[in-house]
């Protein structure tokens, strides 16, 4: 049996953060991208895992508020004194 | 080539910013807020029971880098040296308020599957470790990530995480960290730092997972 028949979707799932970290050895990227291009839901999956970083990262835009201009005045004045 | 312009300050340049911070340069001190407040809020929010807490030990933070700039040395980047000043100061306000504090390495030897082992085939030899139940592609997840309904739910299962996996997806995918700034921030090798990257990644991915198939069931 070849190395690439050996590699499956189970491992898939495991790999795919060190896939996209660009941390797998150039072997194992070249048994992901095989498996990658006939395993649709695999596919899929990677997918999943890019939309999920681009939704977890979309937090960001939502709720945390700006400085309110008090606190920022009164650490701009700590600033300016400590450099005097 | 422009010519130099001393008007033109690049303060994304860690070098010139702390030049610029030691000598007291006011744009730079607001270049630093203004870039690093917010992430330090949710980093701070890691550690402390509320975010009114955060806010001060944030705010105890700029004046400690304040007082401190001086002393950097510039070993590590000024993210990774700010994140430490407020790692310090978070953990002792989060012993005062007794909340546990997350150490990078008790969540890494636990052994959690990314997908739930039963939905991989087992016991036909040739197709041992393939998919038996395969994920349902998302109907355009871009768009709904709009929604709060989805928003909330990802929420909910990042504070579900072991703190340490949150600690790690908080940096890479909200803060947008690379892998090298988070193993200096928090000390752990880039392995252990990707295992506990992997783990909480898997898991949002699973809640959204449950959160979509929910969707199309109505």
């Amino acid at each position: 049996m070849s190395a690439a028949a050996t590699y499956v979707c189970r491992q898939f799932v495991e790999d795919v953060t060190a896939y996209l970290d660009g941390a797998l050895s150039d072997e194992v990227v070249t048994l992901v991208e095989k498996h990658l291009a006939d395993c649709p839901h695999c596919r899929e999956y990677l997918r999943q895992i890019r939309s999920t970083i681009a939704i977890t990262r979309a937090l960001t835009e939502t709720d945390v508020d700006a400085m309110p201009s008090d606190v920022r005045a009164r650490l701009m004045q700590a600033f300016l004194e400590h450099r005097e | 080539m422009c010519a130099y312009d001393a008007t033109v300050s690049d303060f994304s340049d860690d070098a010139y910013l702390v030049k610029a911070l030691v000598a007291g340069d006011p744009d730079a001190f607001a270049y630093l807020l203004d870039c690093y407040n917010s992430a330090l809020i949710r980093l701070a929010q890691q550690y402390v029971p509320n975010r009114a807490i955060a806010e001060e030990v944030v705010q105890e933070t700029w004046l400690a880098v304040i007082k401190g700039i001086d002393r950097f040395e510039q070993r590590s980047s000024i993210k990774t040296w700010l994140y430490r000043i407020l790692l310090n100061i978070a953990r002792s306000r989060g012993v005062q308020e007794h909340r546990s504090i997350p150490f990078a390495t008790t969540a890494i030897l636990d052994d959690e599957p990314a997908v739930d082992p039963r939905r991989f085939r087992r016991l036909d030899p040739r197709a041992r470790g393939q998919w038996k139940r395969p994920p349902h592609p998302w109907a355009d997840p871009e768009q709904h990530a709009l929604d709060n309904e989805t928003l909330r739910s990802i929420r909910d299962e990042i504070d579900r995480l072991a703190p340490a996996q949150r600690e790690v997806l908080t940096m890479r995918d909200l803060l947008g960290w690379t892998a090298a700034e988070v193993c200096d921030a928090l000390d752990v090798s880039e392995a252990n730092q990707r295992v506990l990257l992997h783990r909480a990644r898997s898991k949002v991915r699973a809640a959204l997972e449950r959160h979509y198939d929910q969707g199309r069931e109505l």
